[in-house]
């Protein structure tokens, strides 16, 4: 057993990937660093990515397979489509998935629908990784998350794992799932710590996980936002609030039983998600917990989510923009007394 | 000299390509048809003068006009002619339509309807075919339109970075959709934008199936040895509109008239003893392609629908939830 960062799980789950397969390649912006200046000792693999998270792989694996790419996404992800056809596994990095709009026809039209529009001939096995997140003060174009972006679009699967366990386990999966995958890195987690045992086993996609067990309200946490449920169900635990914790962990597909499991034993539920509220992975839990569970719930579903803004710079606003455990404490006491 | 089976087996394939378009027109003006038709009536030379440069596992990616591109990579043509129909037995179990006619196990990557979308997805078959040392030839198809598009021009700039010896073939058919080619180019020429990529050019006569042929067979020998992608401008006239039931006003009939005294298939026709061909040769070619045409839509005519249902298959190779809900 040994406490790892979400960044340093995700490159071991790299290392580990590259190692048990040679097809799988890594192709994006600054993944190494130093191209072209190959003749000065110390350049080369000065980057691993804006966060350093796979540093090391060029210098271990190879400029064959660690492929440095120029500002093109199209057309890389549009290699990653063919080279993954044709039996590589790539995992293309999408430096930040606010950058998803210049190569969205790639994964919307083509990595999403060649299986199922060819005729169920070939398959697309690719894994998109990228960063999300705001709180890093990086303004409008740097901050997104985006889930449902890619949610929607059927023939993607979607995960973004909270902890550093979650990130190793779920990355293994994804690497070696046969459909395309986004797999979505927040920022502010990178630095986070939890153990992480040596010999972990992936973990399916599709599978949800409880946090923490509760049985007065249920909440459902996205990714960085179970940070801020955890410290709320802290607080909460001091005036004998027990609240349950579900963390879906993937979104496509999604573990619905685990979800209408825990809205069943509670009645209650809050849903906080740091994406914009419309059309959000809040809006879609809330739907199908009303579809499927109407008659369980005591009290109409709370939603907690960034309002319809884009991501603001300034501190004080970003900060206002990002759900926050005082909101979360809030509603819940709110439920409470229903 | 091209030996006598590869000509018959141009020959054949140029025929069943216009017949089956000719064919497919004709019927769309006749019954229904579902969904788009864009038909490649002027483009076979092209279709097969570069297929026959290929093997039949090398790579391609087409797009929405595609059914020149399928014949002569070698799908069959009853399960083309069962797609266009949107039957069960298509090439795509009716998923894809006239659009998508596509078969991997022909090496087909795939037919796109989003323009410029197939360049980058050869390229990543051809950077596998580097990674894994294999030696497929990879070439993607894309009409002049698809020049302006930015995926094209991050793929072009990859290919040529990464030293990737693949093929982009452009067929400059004189229109993107109801632009002419001379008022959308800011060059001169249009494989001129290859010079932004330092990339190799050759610029051929699309109506000549026998200069397609000689071009793309020397450019795939020359990609390959010196490690580079190669660019080739096939000229011809897109006689068909853009889709079956455009007006096509945009098309003056004196270009047209033009034009059709570079018909392909006029050329062939005329250039055929050259190849050693006779008449009673043509004859029976084009008698077995005509006959393979009616067979296929005979056949066609007689396949099942899909149930409704089936349309919840293959969106993924493995999903742990219900597609329904």
């Amino acid at each position: 057993m040994t406490i790892k960062t979400v960044k340093d799980a995700i490159n071991d789950a790299l290392v580990q990937s590259f190692e048990e397969d040679k097809n799988v390649i890594l192709m994006g912006e600054d993944i190494a660093g130093g191209k072209g200046r190959e003749q000065y000792q110390g350049t080369q693999d000065a980057w691993g990515g804006p966060f350093g998270v796979t540093q090391g792989l060029y210098t271990k694996f190879g400029g064959e397979r660690v492929r440095d790419t120029t500002i093109a996404e199209a057309g890389f992800f549009g290699a990653a489509i063919g080279a993954a056809m044709t039996g590589l596994r790539p995992i293309v990095e999408l430096m930040y998935v606010d950058f998803a709009g210049v190569c969205f026809d790639q994964m919307m039209n083509q990595a999403a629908k060649v299986r199922y529009m060819f005729g169920g001939k070939q398959k697309v096995p690719m894994v998109v990784r990228t960063v999300v997140g705001a709180g890093f003060r990086a303004g409008s174009e740097h901050s997104q998350t985006l889930y449902s972006l890619y949610t929607h679009i059927p023939g993607l699967k979607v995960v973004a794992p909270y902890d550093a366990y979650d990130a190793k386990g779920l990355l293994l999966s994804s690497i070696k799932d046969d459909d395309p995958v986004i797999f979505m890195e927040h920022k502010r987690l990178y630095m986070t710590s939890c153990e992480v045992p040596d010999d972990l086993k992936p973990i399916p996609l599709g599978k949800g996980r409880i946090r923490r067990e509760g049985s007065d309200v249920t909440i459902i946490a996205i990714q960085r936002m179970n940070l801020f449920a955890e410290e709320a169900a802290n607080e909460l635990e001091k005036i004998n609030i027990n609240c349950e914790i579900v963390d879906p962990r993937t979104y496509s597909p999604l573990d619905e039983e685990l979800i209408f499991h825990s809205v069943k034993k509670t009645g209650k539920v809050i849903i906080v998600d740091e994406s914009n509220p419309k059309c959000s992975l809040a809006s879609e839990i809330s739907s199908l917990i009303s579809e499927k569970c109407f008659s369980d719930l005591k009290a109409g579903v709370i939603k907690i989510t960034a309002p319809h803004t884009p991501v603001p710079f300034s501190p004080p606003m970003e900060d206002f923009y990002i759900p926050s455990t005082k909101k979360i404490i809030d509603a819940v006491k709110k439920l409470k007394d229903v | 000299m091209i030996e006598k089976e590869k000509v018959y087996w141009i020959y054949k394939k140029i025929f069943t390509i216009r017949f089956f378009e000719e064919r497919i027109k004709k019927i769309a003006k006749e019954k229904i048809v579902p969904g788009y038709l864009h038909t490649c009536i002027g483009s076979e030379a092209i279709c097969v003068g570069v297929m026959a440069a290929l093997n039949q596992d090398d790579w391609i990616s087409s797009t929405y006009r595609n059914h020149g591109h399928a014949i002569a990579k070698g799908c069959e043509l009853n399960e083309i002619t069962s797609e266009i129909y949107g039957r069960k037995t298509g090439i795509c179990k009716g998923r894809g339509g006239s659009m998508h006619i596509s078969d991997f196990s022909k090496g087909m990557l795939g037919s796109f309807g989003i323009v410029a979308a197939g360049p980058a997805v050869v390229l990543g078959a051809a950077l596998q075919e580097k990674i894994n040392k294999s030696n497929k030839t990879c070439v993607s198809f894309f009409g002049d339109g698809a020049i302006h598009n930015g995926a094209f021009h991050e793929a072009a700039g990859l290919a040529k970075l990464w030293d990737i010896p693949m093929i982009f073939v452009c067929e400059n058919n004189g229109y993107a959709e109801a632009t002419a080619t001379d008022w959308h180019l800011n060059t001169k020429e249009l494989s001129d934008i290859t010079k932004a990529y330092d990339m190799l050019s050759y610029i051929g006569d699309g109506n000549n199936v026998f200069e397609v042929y000689d071009i793309t067979k020397k450019a795939i020998s020359e990609a390959k040895q010196k490690n580079t992608p190669i660019f080739l401008e096939f000229k011809n006239y897109r006689f068909s509109g853009q889709y079956e039931g455009d007006t096509q006003l945009y098309q003056p009939q004196e270009e047209i008239d033009k034009a059709k005294q570079n018909d392909p298939i006029k050329l062939a026709k005329e250039n055929s003893s050259k190849y050693g061909l006779n008449e009673n040769d043509l004859e029976k070619i084009i008698n077995e392609a005509k006959a393979d045409v009616d067979k296929a839509f005979d056949h066609a005519d007689t396949q099942p629908w899909p149930q409704p249902e089936d349309a919840l298959e293959e969106v993924y190779v493995n999903y742990p939830v219900e597609i329904n809900t």
